[in-house]
């Protein structure tokens, strides 16, 4: 029987009553949300809390919503409400694609997307796809709060900007004119980690292809936004010589390892196979009126 | 700590560890055994519970997050000898062999329609995705949930529903 070591249980009912909490234990406190990453770490004692602080009671921190030209995406948002929300779908389809291959439906009910973005495994997917659409992240301490970008979000992995007494409370995603986007995903089987994975969102204007991202999940740390690729792609026309192009660089960026998954190599080559495909389909669905992506089949 | 769950409609108050398990409050505390305990993992799934009415995998929930919440097992799915549906469906189909899986299969399956009354057979695929069987293929387990589908009880709370059904 797997059981986490000991620790001590705080259940928050306010956001400040949370960093409170956080603050008064310091380092030894960590935020639970879904936790399908953390309690399996803390079964494993990878990971030994002394202290978890509950915010599944934070139902501020759970919405999805469209203000500006930013969609505004709660920290405490389950998988399951991002795959059902029809205004995510509209205008990030590549969120809805990630979903579909996230663990499985008992997961998804509890799983959230702040949780996925703290845990920051670089084989997490939610991190390559909120990289490639340039998300930026709110983060609330005693001081207020401060407003980061996906690359300064992610330090590394399993490290983020959120500080001691500090937590995430929203995710940005920046709402952009003619933009599509896709992710695309191998796994060995349904609900596992990627073998590898590759998310693309970009905007088409004239013709040309601008405000593009690209992140990759499985193929190493500092693949969740690939500048190289994403250089290439701005101010150039759509075609297969240009994905051909992108599908090397993206392949020469990244630095998997062999694993019980697949070897570096065969990563590899999924890495830029994965980016040529995901681009197809995020200018695919660029050129198409918002919403059209959401009756794909 | 003290907590009180409310399992099957009744609350029950324990005082436990923060560290112990759901599916152990429900085992070794309520000594609700029809929910089974598998991989620890989260992956196998034959430990789903509802809670709130939704399928979760009971290992990887602390007893303590359940407090103050509804939890449903295996246990509550009948009333009194009146099968539930989908149990009555996993023995018209043959929906079990060894049962390890059947608790949380059933479990789904009674999720899925209180939802969604007529679901697809890629619909009950994708609710079943997150729970392992070694013994059926997953078919029979298909046909048992479209089975209860197909006869539902009488008052299950869906029949206002039936009417957009063409």
């Amino acid at each position: 029987m797997q059981v986490p070591a000991s620790f001590d249980y705080q259940r928050a009912e306010s956001v400040d009553e949370a960093l409170e909490l956080l603050r008064r234990y310091g380092e030894e406190a960590r935020v639970v949300a879904g936790g399908h990453s953390l309690l399996p770490m803390m079964k494993l004692r990878l990971a030994a809390p002394e202290v978890l602080v509950d915010i599944n009671d934070l139902h501020e921190l759970d919405h999805i919503a469209l203000v500006g030209d930013e969609l505004r995406v709660g920290a405490l948002t389950r998988h399951r409400t991002l795959l059902e929300s029809e205004l995510v779908g509209r205008y990030f389809p590549i969120v809805h694609d990630a979903e579909k291959v996230i663990a499985d439906p008992p997961v998804r009910n509890r799983g959230t997307i702040g949780g996925s973005l703290c845990q920051a495994d670089p084989s997490e997917d939610l991190s390559a796809v909120c990289g490639a659409l340039h998300a930026s992240a709110v983060i609330r301490g005693a001081g207020g709060e401060r407003i980061v970008s996906m690359a300064d979000f992610h330090q590394g992995p399993y490290e983020t900007a959120v500080g001691v007494g500090e937590m995430l409370t929203e995710v940005r995603l920046p709402v952009l004119p003619g933009a599509g986007s896709a992710y695309e995903k191998v796994e060995r089987k349904a609900g596992d980690w990627a073998v590898a994975a590759a998310g693309v969102a970009l905007t088409l204007r004239e013709g040309r292809i601008a405000d593009a991202g690209v992140g990759l999940a499985a193929v190493g740390a500092g693949a969740l936004n690939l500048h190289a690729v994403q250089t290439l792609l701005n101010g150039s026309e759509p075609s297969e010589a240009l994905y051909e192009e992108a599908s090397r660089v993206a392949s020469d960026s990244c630095s998997p390892v062999t694993d019980g998954r697949g070897s570096a190599e065969y990563k590899r080559h999924l890495a830029g196979e994965l980016t040529r495909r995901a681009l197809r389909r995020a200018v695919a669905r660029a050129g198409r009126p918002i919403g059209a992506t959401a009756r794909e089949a | 700590m003290r907590i009180t769950v409310n399992v099957n409609g009744d609350d029950h108050t324990r005082e436990v560890e923060p560290r112990h398990l759901l599916v152990r409050f429900l085992r070794d505390d309520l000594e609700l055994t029809g929910t089974h305990w598998g991989c620890d993992t989260s992956n196998c799934g034959t430990c789903v519970v509802l809670m709130d009415g939704e399928p979760v995998k009971s290992c990887t929930v602390l007893a303590v997050m359940a407090a103050g919440h509804q939890i449903r097992t295996v246990e509550d799915l009948a009333d009194g000898d009146q099968l539930d549906p989908v149990q009555q469906g996993f023995i018209e189909q043959h929906g079990l062999q060894c049962g390890f899986c059947t608790p949380g299969m059933m479990l789904t399956g009674r999720a899925l329609l209180d939802r969604n009354p007529d679901p697809s057979e890629q619909e009950i695929r994708e609710a079943i995705s997150g729970q392992l069987c070694r013994c059926t293929g997953y078919l029979n387990i298909v046909k048992s949930i479209q089975w209860a589908a197909r006869n539902r009880a009488e008052g299950d709370g869906v029949a206002e529903t039936a009417g957009s059904r063409t």
